[in-house]
């Protein structure tokens, strides 16, 4: 079978967002980028699945060269060819979906992964789009999966516990946090990544539904009060929770 | 004629959520600025507290009813909700940004070829257009966007709207029509709990611990805080990690973004992710023996102290308030 895996490059977590001369984006100005980080879980999914069925995994990413530091890491794991959609400037969920969803068909993927939201503009949508674009099955916020056959049994976290959901390939799935142990690339990996070919491509051009208009910092917080150092603190704190601040 | 905007309201274990009334009230009011007509619409089997929606500003509900309905399925929903949405010629649609609501959105609007804005925690008219305001990078910078497709879609965070009873409410009408014929090719067969506890993306008062706790026993001095309150338990990042909590608990940008009435952060040092995930709390409160720790940047009120001996007493303290 094949199986493809969508992958993001993203700012790195421990990133402090700087707004860029444009006002709409972010200062990329010494930004690390790393895979985002809820699809090393969809690239172990789908390099599990594939070890249980066969098949082969194909990591697709959309955006500039820099993507394929990211591709090259879900090679390294294991995946055995990548593709790089090229496009520049900004594109929002529903182009991405759309050109995804394009070279998905073109390749013939039944299964596809993907994390269940980038950590960038955390819309959590680009899964579910690519799927309807598709007419795919698709199961979000998955933190266990099972393939027997066509048939799918996933479990995705809600409020408060989780949802057993049933459903059947061809199938999009967004991967949570807790799916899986994402491997580390061994050496091996990492030699034979080098290898691996990533193929490079013009993303397909699809409109953009949204623009944005203005990115700006939140207001910054004024740092509070220090009501003590020990118990002896506890009292004042409880009254002004409750008197002043009103939330108890 | 008027344009027309839906509300789609989420109903779990036969109720109306609490977020279903956000919506309402924010869909009441938009529809009151931009002169549109709404309507809400509902999927589920019974639902016990529908009439209540004529309380919070909209009195005319389209009940998709099944035993089918009951649990969610993908497939199903987004039939019901996209048919309904082009019968009606609707202009735009309003969810909440729950589990339910952010995988929904997506597809429906995949369906109507809708833009989306997901996760807003403002929505504004100016120069008669709907300017959305979404936290981006969990918080760490704040977008301002609009959509540009004919049809538009907005996901409301929970908690951050309000949902406003109004002073005369009119008559419920409540149109209920039996769905027959669903596609439930995805479909839940079964909803797993977790202990009966409450969720930190829904809740009013949330309890963190982090690695100043020391030891995943420790945990219960904020499980017993968190008891007391009636809140949520969270967890740093950390302590996620290392295995002490599960991830549904983790609070910060691999984890959840909340913004409770009161967030109290103890033991937590305020790694950037994690403050991304709660600064937007209404009231921070940060106990914490590292006087330089990062939380006290962002907290409202502070205790630099041991959280062994400062939990038991602020737990018993609250114990005789309550």
């Amino acid at each position: 079978m094949k199986i493809a895996v969508c992958i993001s490059h993203v700012p790195d977590t421990a990133t402090r967002v700087k707004i860029g001369p444009d006002g709409k984006s972010i200062d990329p100005a010494g930004v690390t980028y790393i895979i985002n980080p809820y699809d090393e879980f969809a690239v172990e999914e789908a390099l599990k699945t594939k070890e249980k069925v066969g098949g082969e995994v194909i990591v697709i990413s959309l955006g500039s060269d820099a993507n394929k530091e990211s591709i090259r890491k879900a090679l390294a794991m294991g995946a055995d060819e990548g593709i790089l959609l090229k496009k520049e400037g900004y594109f929002d969920s529903f182009s991405v979906a759309n050109s995804l969803a394009d070279e998905i068909k073109a390749q013939n993927c039944e299964l596809v992964f993907f994390g269940k939201q980038s950590v960038d503009y955390d819309n959590s949508i680009t899964g579910q789009l690519t799927a309807e674009l598709l007419g795919y099955s698709c199961v979000s916020v998955v933190v266990k999966f099972t393939l027997d056959n066509i048939k799918i049994i996933a479990e995705r976290e809600i409020e408060g516990g989780r949802e057993i959901v049933e459903t059947e390939l061809p199938a999009v799935i967004t991967a949570q946090k807790g799916l899986n142990e994402p491997r580390y690339a061994s050496l091996k990996g990492i030699m034979a990544s080098k290898k691996k070919v990533i193929i490079e491509k013009p993303a397909m051009e699809f409109n953009n539904l949204t623009e944005i208009i203005n990115l700006s910092l939140p207001p910054s917080k004024q740092p509070g009060r220090i009501v003590g150092t020990d118990a002896s603190a506890v009292p004042e704190l409880v009254r002004l929770l409750r008197e002043e601040a009103k939330v108890i | 004629m008027a344009n027309k905007i839906i509300a789609v309201l989420e109903q779990r274990e036969s109720n109306l959520k609490r977020s279903a009334f956000e919506v309402i009230t924010t869909t009441k009011n938009l529809a009151e600025q931009f002169n549109f007509e709404s309507i809400a619409i509902c999927i589920g089997n019974n639902i016990h507290n529908i009439d209540e929606i004529v309380n919070y500003g909209i009195s005319k509900i389209i009940h998709f009813k099944s035993p089918d309905l009951e649990y969610y399925s993908p497939s199903a929903y987004t039939e019901l909700i996209a048919g309904y949405a082009k019968d009606f010629s609707a202009d735009s649609l309003v969810f909440s940004n729950t589990a339910l609501g952010k995988d929904l959105a997506p597809r429906v609007a995949a369906n109507l070829k809708a833009g989306c804005m997901m996760d807003c925690i403002n929505l504004k008219k100016d120069n008669n257009e709907l300017i959305a305001v979404r936290p981006v990078f969990a918080g760490k910078a704040i977008l301002e966007g609009k959509i540009t497709s004919p049809v538009k879609i907005f996901t409301l965070r929970p908690n951050v709207f309000k949902a406003e009873k109004v002073v005369n409410p009119a008559n419920p009408e409540i149109e209920i029509i039996e769905a027959t014929s669903l596609n439930l090719k995805t479909r839940v067969i079964d909803i797993k709990k977790s202990e009966g506890k409450l969720d930190v993306a829904e809740a009013d008062i949330i309890v963190s611990g982090g690695r100043g706790l020391k030891a995943p026993e420790n945990y219960k001095l904020v499980e017993d805080l968190a008891d007391v309150l009636g809140a949520a338990v969270g967890a740093s990042r950390a302590v996620v990690d290392a295995g002490w909590r599960n991830h549904g608990e983790q609070v910060g940008q691999t984890g959840k973004t909340v913004s409770p009435k009161l967030y109290i952060a103890c033991g937590i040092s305020g790694a950037i992710q994690h403050l991304a995930g709660m600064s937007s709390s209404r009231y921070i409160v940060a106990i914490n023996k590292d006087k330089d720790a990062p939380i006290f940047n962002i907290a409202d009120y502070g205790i630099v102290g041991d959280v062994f001996e400062i939990l038991p007493v602020l737990t018993e303290e609250i114990k005789k308030i309550k």
